[in-house]
Order: structure tokens, then C-alpha cells, then sequence
């Protein structure tokens, strides 16, 4: 199981504010081991975030994504909101956590 | 939500890319705004951010340079603001182009990134 995400939702003039740090290796393909052999691309391939069941933003990344990547959107919402954000790597390794906007 | 666009992260030019969005070949338009460093010092971790004042249904990273053009694209809900902030890699000093599809069409805005140490080797 892959490490939790950070999750930080802040409400402020009825715009939710989303910032999310994910936990991913996010190897790029382009790398080589000790011994000269390509080590094989891994990443995060799709990300979604809903609030109260709807979807807020749908994302794709490929392996040009840093490390631990980093995400930050803003939506129409409210304090209370629950943000429910999901991803899925290109190994089929899924991750999912909360939090409620505040 | 949509399938992973295997074809598009594959694209290696960004005429690769545009070809597979279906995007044509974007106007450059002052409605989209891409914030990203002039100069990042650690090609591993530039942050990278697009926002507009068009009604964007769907916003995408490119780097010239890289391996695959694409870095990052986003699906942006009505009632989800035209804003994207993320942090991607880039293996050498390239342009940055930032796109945003409004209406159907096509927008870009683009931005040399200098780097002074690379992120994509080892």
C-alpha cells in the first residue's frame, strides 16, 4: 500500500482552496541503475478529486511529474466540503484519502 | 472520467502531442497565463502553473525538451476555477508551454525555462 497523501482544503469567499502533496517515486524511465540498466518508468498515470461525491478535477500525469508530486486547484465550495481525492499508477498501485474543507 | 491518453504522453514532439489532442496548432493567446520560473536551478522539481479568464474545459504541461512532450494534462469541471498549480520534471533548459482548451478551442501560452541542473537523468 502506497504511503498516505497530505490533504489541505481551506474555504475563503466560497472558493475551496485544494492543495495536495501525493507520496510517489514518480520514476521517469529515463533513469539508470548501478549496473547501466534502464530502470522502467512508474508513476502516477491519473488522479481524481471530487467534493461531496462530485467530481472537482480530473487529472492525467505522465512520468514528467516530480517526485511526490504536488497539486493545487480551486473550486466553487464551502467549509465542510469532503474532498475525496484518488489516484492510480501505471503499475495499478491506487491510493485514496479525505479531508474536509475548512 | 477519461482513459489515460497513452497515445498523447507518448508523443515525443510537441506537434506529437497537439496532433493527438486534436489541438491543431494552438493560437498564443494573452488569455492564458503560464507561471513558471525563469530559471530553475533544479530541473527536478520546477513548479509550473496555468491560469486563464477563458471558461477552460481541459489544461496541459508541455515541455519541447523533454523525452515525451507532455507532462501533465487536467479535466477542469464546471464550478472548478481555470487553475492548475503542479511541479514537474525537465531534463534540460526548454520551452514551457501551457494550453487551455475553451469552447472547443485551442489556446497557448509558452515560456522559456533555463535549467541549470538536469531532472531527468541519474
Amino acid at each position: 500500500m502506497a504511503d498516505p497523501m497530505r490533504v489541505r482544503a481551506a474555504e475563503n469567499g466560497g472558493i475551496v482552496d485544494v492543495k495536495i502533496l501525493m507520496k510517489h517515486d514518480m520514476e521517469s524511465g529515463q533513469r539508470k541503475d548501478a549496473a547501466g540498466k534502464t530502470i522502467p518508468a512508474w508513476f502516477i498515470s491519473t488522479i481524481n478529486v471530487k467534493a461531496n461525491g462530485k467530481d472537482v478535477l480530473n487529472g492525467q500525469f505522465g512520468p514528467a511529474v516530480s517526485k511526490d508530486p504536488f497539486l493545487n486547484f480551486k473550486y466553487k465550495g464551502a467549509k465542510g466540503d469532503k474532498i475525496v481525492v484518488s489516484w492510480v499508477d501505471s503499475k495499478g498501485d491506487k491510493r485514496t484519502d479525505e479531508a474536509t474543507a475548512s | 472520467a477519461q482513459e489515460w491518453n497513452k497515445a498523447a504522453f507518448e508523443g515525443k514532439s510537441l506537434d506529437d502531442v497537439f496532433k493527438v489532442l486534436g489541438a491543431g496548432t494552438p493560437d498564443k493567446s494573452g488569455a492564458v497565463t503560464l507561471n513558471a520560473p525563469d530559471i530553475a536551478e533544479n530541473g527536478a522539481v520546477v513548479p509550473v502553473g496555468i491560469t486563464t479568464t477563458l471558461k477552460a474545459e481541459q489544461m496541459a504541461i508541455l515541455v519541447e525538451k523533454n523525452p515525451s512532450a507532455l507532462a501533465a494534462q487536467f479535466f477542469i469541471p464546471a464550478g472548478t476555477e481555470p487553475f492548475v498549480t503542479t511541479r514537474i520534471k525537465m531534463g534540460q533548459t526548454s520551452n514551457v508551454y501551457a494550453l487551455v482548451k475553451a469552447d472547443g478551442k485551442w489556446s497557448m501560452s509558452v515560456k522559456e525555462v533555463k535549467v541549470t541542473l538536469g531532472g531527468c537523468g541519474g
